[in-house]
Parts: structure tokens; C-alpha cells; sequence
């Protein structure tokens, strides 16, 4: 097994352009399992370095390998940051790369904030990419409206290396808030923690993180200038009073609690397999009680929920049908698909859709189907 | 601008295409007399006209997906509209299609608001999404100028946007899910009331897809609570430089104004004279708008104040009360209907980094000074998305296509500082042929291979996004 690396994307053109045998496509690997057996490795973090960045404009470009602490510094440095708060799976997964911005889009990985900030793939304005015969294309660019052809954008987020690899990725930006506050419930069981969540996001106080971890409480985060934050947490305490009385954050452990919960903490040096699965919030509840889980974690208001289970369970065949997905996210043995299979016609679509980009299926071939 | 030819075989077969048509549709949804497709020859792109062969107006996915198949089988081109306001010709007939119009389906499916999306039919209109939903204390967040006529279905084809999307995103980012029936008749359910559909993102690039991938019958769309309120201000300055200073150093300073509209001096001085807001005479004219509680908004705007004041700004007023805040907005709102008492007007809707704006303007004056034709800004500055309005005079023969030269001009321009050549009208058939200023052949070949898997036949609105010159061998195959 090789580890191949280009030094820019030209190089990188040429050897997709010469390529027959599969390629498994990381930045740092510290995100998706990899069960598809011997690959060459294609590793992408020469591709590194912030191109653009301007902090009035709200908008950064860099290349695919550069790494995220050093995007993170960068845009802190200028009191800014990427909206969809980057979950660190190193943790989780027991993995010691060095996530890159590539692979972040590669994963669409999006934290606690995705639920009212929108996804990774919200945040991402254009990128560059070498398809599997070597032809390089941009989509989208720098600016935050741009609806000029088809958005290739979208469909190479999340698409884990399999339609083409990326080089260069371009973000809108926030700027950091000043002040944040959590507050926190205490022993509410999941199906209330679920309909309190539903109460403070129906709120106009601008809920940025709604979290329940069993055993710990209920968080919900408010995020803005100091005295906001105070009148919207005050006023969301009154509102959920019916769930009991609120203990409060400050700012310090509010960053160290979304933390814990952005990674995935309570899971972290436990054993088992870890699932992820995308629901109707409400549903959550439900779910979880056919699933027989060691623990469980709920973010998004509880449209995610993050799931630890004695290894080898297929969870997908517990669940049954339902609305949603469940991907695997750590597991020793690939007990069934990463992610969760399609109906039919959409299966068949992604399929040709991977035939046009990679005829030769050399990208990361079996991963998502 | 070019059309291609339509087809001789599909002209000749009308009388059977439509008799099918009949055979499964109710009566009243099959349009052939040419005195009523009239009403379907064109979109709010008035300049370009064509006549279908039929319109069909369903009003369920199974007649959808009947009349696709049906289409399909006979080889016939399909142009989706939903209330035919693209301001791109993204619903402009070729003669040998078929019109197939949502209007008809406008109902509300489904209101969740323990997990807040509503589903709607295609064909209901932007405004009455919110309008279903705010007695509830909800909205549906993108607000395109159009929305009280413009259907979701066009809204999801062309991702539109709105003057509020700087806080809230566009399309896109507030759409969850759709029933889409692809040009053979299947029917596709993607995504959902769950956050990020599996698999690859097949619903974010049918947003913004301008029709050509399928027809979208439903829409899941994520509903918001409504902030606690909202308030504008409105800050004028002696030039359009220290304007555009100003919208940088706002977003720097770390407030994020749900609205930041610019004017120039010839659109402030239309909207006057049309509306009577009260706006001062002066170069340029920003509102920017913030919500939240009454506190909130006073900290958010003190904080403007302070940036507005350190550029020595000829007006700042606040608005103190609904009235106030409604007269601030009069003029903006009212910004393209000024321009059309005074002028016939072509709208772009290019977008430019932030930074660029100053540059971009001057160039803009000078072109307009070189082509004779004067051309009057009001857009969107937080996000850089302008729309120059290019004035000319229809009746005088060769100024609308010395007109559409300058605004071909103007969006070479925004392209070569960074931007793009279209924000959130689309390309449509208005900007097809400039599609390679921004795109190479390969860009566009990537985007054509996506429409191969969709419609294999490139039956679907044709003629539209896509120079006709790199797609002749697919629509021939």
C-alpha cells in the first residue's frame, strides 16, 4: 500500500488522469470508518494553505489540506469563526490525525450549532475539485449569493471523496459573539427534554445549541452581546418553567460544556459501536426506546442523536423502517454499510451520478453505496 | 438572443400530444387554443416572447408524473412554471413545448411546529407560506421582492434569495425536503422533517437547478418564530465609497443585521419622486435593519451609530415607532416599480465580494457614462448581491440591445473582481450565453453531467442556463 501526495492540483489532475486501481481519499482520517479494504492512500493535505481572507467581507478560502486548528486561529484572531461549529471526532474514534478543511466537507461535519446556523455545507460558498478522470472544476466561488449554475457546491459536500477530490474550499464566516449562556435542566426524562428543546426553539430567543444527555440535563445555549444574553436567557427560564427551574452557565463553562457534547465526550474511552442518526426531533424518543442502547446523546432539539451499542449491533435492523438515517460511526468490523442504504431510485441515481464523475470508480469505491 | 429551432415532428404531432393530454387530465387543466397559451409566452423577462404548444395545470404529483411520462414517450420538451415572475426567462416557452404550471396546487400538507417545517404544494405562493404559519408567531425566512405572487416551486428552482437572507440564508438553507418527479414520470421523495438527507446531496443541487432536473411538487420548508421585532435605520452619505466603508466596518464590528440595502443617488432620487418616503438627497442611502426586543435592538443600533458616525454620515435616522420603520422601507420596497414610471428598465443581479463595492460602482458610472444609458444601483450590500437597473427606452429601436451589451459589461465586471454573474434571479435564457465568462468548459461540463443523470434526453427546460452552443450534441442525442 502507497501513500500518494500531491503537491498541487495540477499534479494531483495528472495522477487521477493516469489512475486504475481504487484510492482512499483523506485529509488527516480522523472522521469516517474505512472498511473497503486494501487502497492506495490519497492524501490531500499538501493542499494547504488560507488563500483569501477577509474579515469585512466575511468570507476565507483555503486549500483542501489546510488544516482546521489553523483556520480556527486565523479567523480568532479577527474575533471570527466557521458558523457550524466543527465537531473534533478524534476523541470518539481514537484516531490522531490532523483534520483538514477537505475532509470537514468531505463529512458535511457540523456540530451543535448546525441547528440554527445551518449545516457545513450552508457555510460553504465554493469550492475546486478533480473529478475521477482527472478534470479539475470549480463551482460556486467567494460570494455568499450565487445561484449561477447548477450547485456542485452542495453535491460535493458530504460526498466523502467519492465523486471527485477537493482542493480548494471557500466559507462565509460569523463573526464570534461576545458574550453565550447555557441553562440547564435538570432530570427531565428524553421525551420531555425532547418537547422543552421544541418549546425553546420555537422561541424567538435564538436558541444556538439544544442538547440532552441522560443522566446530566438539558442544554440550551444563547449566544450575542452581554445584555441580550442575559434578557433571552432570563426570558427563556420563564418559559420553561414548566420544566422545572434552570440552573445557568456562565460563558466559560457554556464553551466547555458544547464542547463535550460537540465531540461526543460521554462516549469518549467507552466501549462499543457509535451510531449517529438523523431524525424528526420528536421521533427521537421513540427511536431510542426500540434500540436497546448502552447510552445515548441528543443534539439538534434532538434531531440527532448519537448512539453507543454493544459492538456488532446492526441498529438499522432494530430501528425498522423510519424517517431518518443511521450511519455508523465507529465500530472494530463493518457489521453492515457506513451509511444507511437509500430507497431505490435514489440509490440509483447517486450511483450513475458517481459513474459520471468517476467511471473508473477509483474514489474511495463502496464507501457511500 | 437565439433559440433553437423547434421541432418540425413535435409541431406536426400537436393534435395527438394534446389529445393524450385530455385523455389524462381533467378537462379544464388541458390549454391549447392559441388565444389562452398566450398568457404562458413569457415571464416577468417581457422582452422575449414564444407561444407553447400547449399548457397543462395540474393539481396532484400523479397528474405530475402522468403528464412527464406522457412527455417523455412523445419526445416532447417540457418548460415547469410556477407564477412565471423569473426575472431571468427561466419559464420561457419553446414552441414545441408543453407549459406545465403548478399554480393549481397550492395547499398546505403538513404544520409541525414542535419540529417547525410546513410542507407545501409547489404552487402556493412565498408570502402565504408565512401566511399559513404567523398567527402561530412563525415565518418562512426567504423574502424575494416578488413574494406575494412568486410559487415555492419557482423558489426552489432558482434558490432564491431576498433582502433578508444575510441573516437567515436563501432557499437552499431553509428547505428540508421536496417530492420531485423526474421527466420519465418517476416520483422521488429526498430528504425530509430530518436534518441533512442521506446519501449524497441530491436536494441541494436540485435547489438552484432552474427546472432542468426535475419537477418539484412539494416542498418540507423550515419555519422560524418570529424575532420580537424589528427595526431599520437609515443612514445617508455624500458618497458611495464611505457607504460601502461603512457596511464593511458594520459586519467587522460583529452585528449581524438581518438587512443591509444600499441606493445610489439616481435610484434615492426615482424613489422619492415615486413614494415620497422622505429620504435625503444625498449619494448614497443605507437601511439597515436589526432585530430582537426593544433592548436588544437599542444595543445593536448604538452600536451602527457609533461605526455610522465615525463616517461623518449626512443623515442618520432612527425609526421610533411601526410608522417610521414602515416609511424607511416605502422607498426600497417600491424601488423597481419608481424605476418603471420613469423608464423601461432591465434588473441584474450580479454579486461582488464586499470589498469591492467602491470599485465597482465607479466602474459602473463610467460605463453608463460611455454608453449613454444611465443605470441606478439598490441592492443587497451585506451579502454584495447589486442590482444596477439599466435605464433605456423601448421604443427606440437598438436601445434594449445596447442595453443588455452595457449589463453584459457590468457582469463581466462582477465576475472579474471576484463575483458572479447572478445571486438570485438565475441564469435562465438572460444570461446563458455569459455562462463562459465565469465557467470554464470543464466547470460546465461537471454541471451538464448532473442534468445527463437527471434527464437523460435534456428534455426538461431547455435552452436555458447552458449556452446553446456546449449543449447542441446532448440535445440532439
Amino acid at each position: 500500500m502507497m501513500t500518494l501526495r500531491p503537491a498541487d492540483e495540477a499534479e494531483l489532475s495528472a495522477l487521477l488522469r493516469g489512475r486504475t486501481g481504487p484510492l482512499r481519499v483523506i485529509g488527516g482520517a480522523t472522521r469516517v470508518l474505512w472498511f473497503g479494504g486494501a487502497a492506495d492512500l490519497l492524501d490531500c493535505t499538501a493542499l494547504s494553505g488560507i488563500t483569501l481572507y477577509e474579515p469585512g467581507a466575511l468570507t476565507l478560502v483555503a486549500g483542501a489540506g489546510t488544516p482546521l486548528a489553523e483556520v480556527e486561529r486565523v479567523l480568532a484572531a479577527e474575533g471570527q469563526r466557521l458558523p457550524f461549529e466543527v465537531p473534533d471526532l478524534r476523541g470518539l474514534l481514537g484516531t490522531a490525525g490532523v483534520s483538514t478543511l477537505g475532509g470537514v466537507v468531505a463529512a458535511n461535519a457540523s456540530g451543535p450549532r448546525r441547528l440554527q446556523a445551518g449545516a457545513c455545507r450552508d457555510s460553504l460558498i465554493g469550492l475546486r475539485f478533480v473529478d475521477g478522470t482527472g478534470m479539475a472544476v470549480k463551482t460556486g466561488g467567494r460570494v455568499m449569493k450565487n445561484v449561477t449554475g447548477y450547485d456542485l457546491v452542495k453535491l460535493l459536500a458530504g460526498s466523502h471523496g467519492t465523486l471527485g477530490v477537493l482542493t480548494e474550499v471557500s466559507f462565509k464566516l460569523l463573526p464570534v459573539p461576545g458574550a453565550s449562556a447555557t441553562l440547564v435542566l435538570r432530570g427531565l426524562d428524553d421525551a420531555s427534554a425532547v418537547q422543552a428543546m421544541a418549546a425553546a426553539l420555537g422561541s424567538p430567543f435564538e436558541v444556538t445549541g439544544a442538547a440532552h444527555w441522560p443522566g446530566e440535563g438539558t442544554f440550551l445555549r444563547i449566544e450575542g452581546f452581554a445584555d441580550s444574553v442575559a434578557y433571552r436567557s432570563g426570558r427563556l427560564a420563564r418559559l420553561l418553567a414548566p420544566f422545572g427551574s434552570a440552573d445557568m452557565l456562565d460563558g466559560d463553562d457554556t464553551a466547555r460544556q458544547w464542547q463535550a457534547i460537540r465531540d461526543v465526550a460521554p462516549f469518549h474511552d467507552r466501549p462499543g459501536d457509535v451510531w449517529k442518526l438523523s431524525v424528526k426531533p420528536s421521533d427521537a424518543p421513540g427511536l431510542v426506546a426500540r434500540l436497546a442502547a448502552d447510552a445515548v446523546l441528543y443534539d439538534w432539539g434532538g434531531g440527532l442523536v448519537w448512539v453507543r451499542t454493544a459492538p456488532g449491533a446492526d441498529l438499522r435492523a432494530r430501528l425498522g423502517p423510519f424517517e431518518g438515517h443511521a450511519t455508523l460511526i465507529r465500530a472494530d468490523a463493518p457489521v453492515t454499510a457506513v451509511f444507511q442504504p437509500q430507497p431505490a431510485p435514489l440509490a440509483a441515481l447517486a450511483a450513475a451520478l458517481r459513474r459520471k464523475f468517476d467511471p473508473r470508480g477509483i474514489l474511495n469505491p463502496g464507501l457511500m453505496g | 438572443m437565439d433559440m433553437p429551432l423547434p421541432d418540425p415532428s413535435i409541431l406536426s404531432r400537436k393534435a395527438r400530444i394534446v389529445d393524450r393530454l385530455r385523455a389524462i387530465l381533467p378537462h379544464d387543466a388541458v390549454i391549447d387554443a392559441p388565444a389562452e397559451t398566450r398568457a404562458y409566452d413569457c415571464d416577468a423577462l417581457t422582452a422575449y416572447r414564444c407561444q407553447p404548444l400547449a399548457a397543462v395545470l395540474p393539481r396532484t404529483t400523479a397528474e405530475v408524473s402522468a403528464i412527464l411520462r406522457l412527455c417523455h414517450e412523445e419526445g416532447v420538451p417540457v418548460v415547469p412554471r410556477g407564477s412565471g415572475t423569473s426575472l431571468a426567462g427561466g419559464a420561457l416557452p419553446t414552441a414545441d413545448c408543453v407549459i406545465l404550471g403548478v399554480a393549481r396546487m397550492n395547499g398546505v400538507l403538513e404544520t409541525d411546529y414542535a419540529n417547525r417545517f410546513i410542507r407545501v404544494q409547489a404552487g402556493r405562493t412565498n408570502l402565504s407560506v408565512t401566511g399559513a404559519v404567523e398567527a402561530d408567531g412563525f415565518f418562512y425566512a426567504p423574502d424575494p421582492s416578488s413574494q406575494l405572487a412568486c410559487a415555492i416551486g419557482g423558489n426552489i428552482a432558482m434558490n432564491s434569495g431576498g433582502a433578508h437572507c444575510l441573516k437567515y440564508g436563501v432557499t437552499t438553507n431553509n428547505l428540508l425536503g421536496v417530492t420531485i418527479v423526474l421527466m420519465d414520470g418517476s416520483v422521488l421523495q429526498i430528504g425530509g422533517a430530518h436534518l441533512d438527507p442521506g446519501g449524497l446531496d441530491l436536494l441541494g443541487v436540485i435547489c438552484g437547478s432552474e427546472g432542468q432536473l426535475g419537477v418539484v411538487t412539494e416542498g418540507t420548508l423550515r419555519i422560524l418564530p418570529k424575532p420580537e421585532g424589528a427595526r431599520p435605520v437609515l443612514i445617508g452619505f455624500s458618497s458611495n465609497e464611505v457607504a460601502g466603508t461603512c457596511v464593511s466596518d458594520i459586519i467587522k464590528a460583529g452585528v449581524l443585521p438581518v438587512a443591509i440595502e444600499f441606493m445610489d443617488r439616481p435610484c434615492i432620487r426615482a424613489c422619492e419622486a415615486f413614494a415620497k418616503a422622505g429620504y435625503p438627497d444625498c449619494e448614497a442611502l443605507l437601511i439597515v435593519e436589526v432585530e430582537g426586543s426593544d433592548a436588544e435592538i437599542d444595543e445593536q443600533l448604538a452600536l451602527i451609530r457609533a461605526i455610522a458616525l465615525r463616517h461623518d454620515p449626512v443623515e442618520f435616522r432612527e425609526s421610533r415607532s411601526e410608522e417610521e420603520s414602515k416609511r424607511i422601507w416605502l422607498g426600497r420596497k417600491s424601488a423597481f416599480g419608481a424605476m418603471g414610471q420613469i423608464n423601461d428598465y432591465i434588473c441584474l443581479d450580479g454579486t461582488i465580494p464586499v470589498s469591492a463595492l467602491p470599485h465597482v460602482l465607479s466602474r459602473i458610472g463610467e460605463m453608463s457614462r460611455s454608453y449613454g444609458l444611465d443605470v441606478a444601483n439598490v441592492f443587497h450590500a451585506g451579502d454584495g448581491n447589486m442590482h444596477p437597473l439599466i435605464l433605456f427606452d423601448a421604443n427606440k429601436p437598438g436601445d434594449l440591445e445596447l442595453s443588455e451589451a452595457l449589463g453584459a459589461d457590468i457582469l463581466k465586471l462582477c465576475v472579474e473582481v471576484g463575483g458572479c454573474l447572478t445571486g438570485e434571479h438565475g441564469v435562465g435564457v438572460e444570461k446563458r450565453d455569459l455562462m463562459p465568462v465565469q465557467f470554464t468548459p470543464d466547470d460546465m461540463e461537471a454541471q451538464m453531467r448532473v442534468k445527463d443523470v437527471f434527464d437523460p434526453q435534456w428534455l426538461l427546460n431547455p435552452a436555458k442556463v447552458f449556452p446553446l452552443g456546449a449543449t447542441s450534441a446532448r440535445r440532439g442525442a
